[in-house]
């Protein structure tokens, strides 16, 4: 336990202390009080790596909600093979991360994408997509692959939720004369409420602190448009060796982790409470 | 019993179900397909006519052939799993003492020890690699698999403390109560009544954690710079990719062959992961 507390705590302290100090690889700097974050809130490229990650992770969770609440609603319905579907449905959320994702920047590829090579086929496009060559579509096009691998955790949670929901209600409810669209909204979606939250907020926090899929797709690139706080300070405090300002960079990440957890904590006590 | 018509069941249920199963799956097909496909048939522009059929007509072993001889990815297979069972099994010992003492011993402060674990296993890795990186190096670990198999506990040791500890709670009190009154020790009761009974909550808090393991990337791309060190998601990423160049074929059959083993053994125990998952996100 006390090993535990060290190997979490000890790093996060010196985090904090980097980040304070110029402290470079083989150089071990000196007090130079809130500089670095200074230096951070003026850098363009920081600021854009911050936009990007709450758009990143902002619509990414929307979609991951929308659409896995969806799949949750089929998977929860009886039909035949419903258990070897449900288990590759968990598949991208399986396979690590890293190597799906080239298999998406593969497909994303400029020359060879298969994806252009259908539109073009199937007559809906006449010149080829920009998929990870444009800074707005390569930034849609991570959120794409992060849902794509979000969405089943999602399916599967609610999925578990869904199941504890009682099939008298929504027959309850059919004979009261409500169609599908007002038993989902007023009777499934209350329900399923504490559960969703729960999800939402791990998601919020996995993608806000995101590395392994912008590294691999895009690089943070192009120009820097799809750069997120983690990949950027991986880029600083790594790439660059500037131990100090890349510490100080990721800790950015930390009042909104903070703020999301504790939101999370306290609607676990009223939960116990009431 | 809510009577459907059935072209509605097709528009409301097999299209949707259809569209999600093509989704998930494509990527995946993609990347066999390219690991078997000859380089000449890889490298057509998309333009050309039947540039890209969504199969193969001449499948070849020339990337996988190509991906064990001239690369260590032999070895970096050999690393993942070595660290990943390492890492699993030290986390879930771990993870067993701590959730057991957390769900039934009232101490001061187990309360607090409780918020703390869940608040640690929410820390994600990304915040804390920079301090870590030096730790590693001040422990001359850097390079070493035990810069991966001490490091990644870190994480799952959180996580599977918690997930136990949700599983310990729904143990009865009373099964080892009888065994305690029967002379058992407290430890003898948890070794030998409480853990085997909690087979089903290990195995999933196992499982999760392997697989977590085997994904694990930032700190494996940070600690481990050699190439007989790496483990497959930063060897295919980093030697794999010579200059700007990149060898589709042999990235493809990398990706494809490092999943195998992790597919593998997420399928002999869906259903343990499944409940590891849902469990993670209980309070």
């Amino acid at each position: 336990m006390a090993i535990l507390l060290l190997f979490i705590a000890y790093p996060f302290v010196m985090a904090l202390w980097y980040s304070l100090t110029s402290i470079r690889v083989g150089e071990p700097g000196h007090f130079v009080g809130l500089a670095n974050f200074a230096k951070a809130i003026n850098d363009t490229i920081f600021q854009q790596a911050f936009k990007n990650t709450v758009f990143y992770t902002f619509w990414a969770t929307v979609f991951k909600l929308a659409l896995g609440m969806w799949l949750a609603l089929l998977l929860n319905r009886h039909f035949r093979f419903k258990r070897i579907v449900r288990a590759s449905m968990l598949l991208p959320f399986i396979i690590p991360t890293v190597l799906s994702a080239f298999a998406w920047r593969w497909m994303f590829d400029p020359t060879f994408s298969v994806m252009n090579w259908a539109l073009y086929h199937g007559g809906m496009i006449t010149d080829r997509l920009p998929f990870l060559s444009s800074g707005d579509w390569a930034m849609w096009c991570s959120v794409l692959v992060n849902t794509w691998r979000g969405m089943p955790f999602f399916a599967i949670t609610l999925l578990a939720g869904l199941q504890t929901i009682s099939p008298d209600l929504h027959e309850a409810a059919a004979l009261d004369g409500a169609n599908a669209w007002h038993r989902f909204w007023h009777v499934t979606w209350p329900l399923l409420l504490p559960v969703t939250l729960v999800v939402v907020v791990f998601s919020v926090i996995q993608t806000f602190s995101d590395f392994q899929l912008i590294y691999v797709l895009t690089g943070g690139g192009p120009a820097n448009s799809t750069h997120l706080i983690a990949t950027y300070a991986y880029q600083i405090g790594v790439g660059s060796g500037l131990l100090g300002e890349g510490a100080a960079l990721s800790l950015f990440m930390f009042p909104v982790l903070f703020a999301v957890v504790w939101v999370q904590l306290r609607y676990l006590k009223r939960m116990e409470n009431g | 019993m809510l009577i459907e018509r059935k072209w509605k069941k097709w528009l409301y249920f097999y299209l949707p179900m259809a569209a999600f199963i093509v989704f998930t799956l494509f990527p995946f097909y993609w990347m066999a397909v390219t690991a078997f496909r000859p380089d000449s048939e890889l490298y057509a522009t998309w333009r050309q006519p039947n540039a890209a059929p969504l199969w193969t007509l001449q499948p070849t072993m020339e990337h996988v052939i190509g991906l064990m001889k001239t690369t260590a990815f032999p070895t970096w297979l050999w690393n993942t799993m070595a660290i990943a069972i390492v890492a699993t099994g030290i986390s879930l010992v771990c993870g067993m003492f701590a959730g057991y003492a957390l769900a039934r011993l009232k101490f001061r402060g187990s309360e607090f020890l409780g918020t703390a674990i869940f608040i640690t296993y929410l820390v994600p890795q990304t915040l804390l690699f920079i301090p870590l990186a030096d730790i590693v190096r001040d422990l001359q670990l850097g390079n070493t698999p035990w810069a991966l198999m001490l490091t990644y506990p870190t994480f799952l040791i959180p996580f599977c403390t918690w997930l136990l500890m949700g599983y310990f709670k729904t143990i009865p009190k009373e099964l080892e109560e009888c065994a305690r009154i029967d002379g058992a020790t407290r430890f003898g009761a948890m070794v030998r009544i409480i853990f085997p009974v909690a087979i089903p909550g290990i195995l999933s808090a196992g499982i999760f954690a392997f697989t977590l393991s085997w994904n694990e990337f930032i700190y494996a791309l940070i600690f481990m710079s050699s190439a007989d060190q790496k483990t497959v998601p930063v060897g295919v990423v980093s030697e794999l990719i010579r200059g700007d160049i990149f060898f589709w074929g042999q990235l493809m059959a990398g990706a494809l062959l490092g999943s195998v083993p992790v597919a593998i053994v997420y399928s002999f125990f869906v259903e343990y992961y499944v409940t590891g998952l849902t469990g993670s996100v209980k309070g």
